[in-house]
């Protein structure tokens, strides 16, 4: 890959490649274009792994789906949809405010990075909070994995004993090793935007140098596109 | 190499609005969707705006449009490798002869008090006897 060689940096003038005077700049990259292209592709790559994880957990899920079909879709009613609709909502919505942090970052308005980044986190924290009451209605119902997963009056596959199919706990393992693994990385997320909020404060970023604000965003969308995916797949597919 | 990167070309906040509003209205259509019976059809729609959505968000929040070229191979590969996975996985399902329950190792019984578990192998009556 040839390195480009634009100039970014106005503020560094007759300097050309933004060389040796930009404070973020390390020694071992040519120059800040090449060093942010470099960080970008570093970032993609971990977001492939990404979507490898996840990937495993939904494969296991088509999987498990196609061998308990009666069980998941009676198991899927005990989920609230609307809370799920509200999640992806809230989601969507954080995506846009993030998405306008990178932008008002790059645009060197401080105070503007700081609001949206700080809305990310309150979004983020919306959606945490929808999930626990989720979370604590399903452990009230027993509605868990198969080991711990109490038979609801509407279950109906059941072997001659009268238990119900293991089907039922089935989906409530792959729910919560799903949604929980997701929300992992919310709580992650959460860390990180708060680390780049205060880094943002002390006016770290501007136009010249904003790549830690723009990575997190990366992955912050990602986040949001695994819950494009969990939501259709746990909350409606009959 | 192209000099498109990032920097060269810049979404403005009015292209993100109308993302958002975008992906707002498909999670309507899709949650009224899910309400309505279509059948096996449910699946393929709930996925197919799922997969509408994601791509928005990858080109237009994630950049990904304007991005240089070696980063949606990167992505793109992701979900190629995934695609591998799951297409095998369900042909190996989709291919075994009998994913019957009487051929899978007994579910550990949770039983109530009171009730004994009948004897091993006894059901199903019809299960065919083993052929020499």
């Amino acid at each position: 890959m040839s390195t480009s060689t634009i100039d970014l940096h106005d503020s560094h003038g007759p300097h050309g490649h933004g060389h040796a005077d930009d404070p973020h700049h390390q020694h071992h990259f040519t120059n800040m274009q090449q060093q942010f292209d470099t960080s970008k592709i570093g970032m993609w790559l971990f977001l492939a792994t990404e979507v490898l994880l996840f990937g495993g957990l939904f494969v296991g899920f088509g999987l498990m789906q196609n061998r308990y079909p009666q069980e998941f879709i009676e198991a899927h009613e005990h989920l609230q949809r609307p809370l799920g609709a509200l999640n992806t909502v809230v989601l969507l919505i954080s995506s846009f405010t993030m998405v306008m942090a990178v932008l008002s970052a790059k645009h060197s308005d401080k105070k503007k990075v700081v609001m949206y980044l700080i809305l990310t986190i309150l979004c983020a924290c919306i959606f945490l909070g929808v999930k626990y009451f989720e979370y604590s209605h399903k452990f009230e119902e027993h509605l868990l994995p198969p080991r711990w997963y109490h038979a609801q009056p509407g279950d109906t596959v059941r072997d001659v004993a009268g238990n119900v199919s293991h089907g039922y706990g089935t989906f409530f393992a792959f729910y919560f090793m799903m949604t929980g693994l997701h929300g992992i990385h919310i709580l992650v997320g959460i860390i990180l935007l708060s680390w780049i909020t205060v880094r943002a404060h002390r006016g770290e970023f501007s136009k010249a140098y904003y790549t830690p604000v723009d990575l997190i965003g990366l992955y912050w969308h990602l986040v949001d596109l695994i819950w494009i995916y969990l939501f259709p797949l746990y909350y409606l597919i009959k | 190499m192209s000099t498109h990167t990032a920097h060269t070309h810049e979404d403005g906040a009015g292209v993100y609005v109308k993302t958002l509003v975008a992906l707002l209205i498909l999670t309507l259509i899709t949650v009224a969707a899910s309400y309505v019976d279509f059948g096996s059809g449910n699946v393929v729609i709930a996925l197919f705006i799922a997969t509408v959505k994601a791509s928005i968000v990858a080109l237009f929040f994630m950049h990904l449009r304007h991005e240089k070229p070696v980063n949606s191979i990167i992505a793109l590969a992701g979900f190629l490798f995934l695609g591998i996975f799951l297409m095998f996985c369900f042909m190996d399902q989709d291919t075994r002869k009998d994913p019957k329950p009487y051929n899978m190792p007994p579910p550990a019984l949770n039983l109530p008090p009171g009730v004994t578990a009948p004897p091993a192998g006894a059901p199903p009556a019809a299960a065919p006897a083993e052929k020499h």
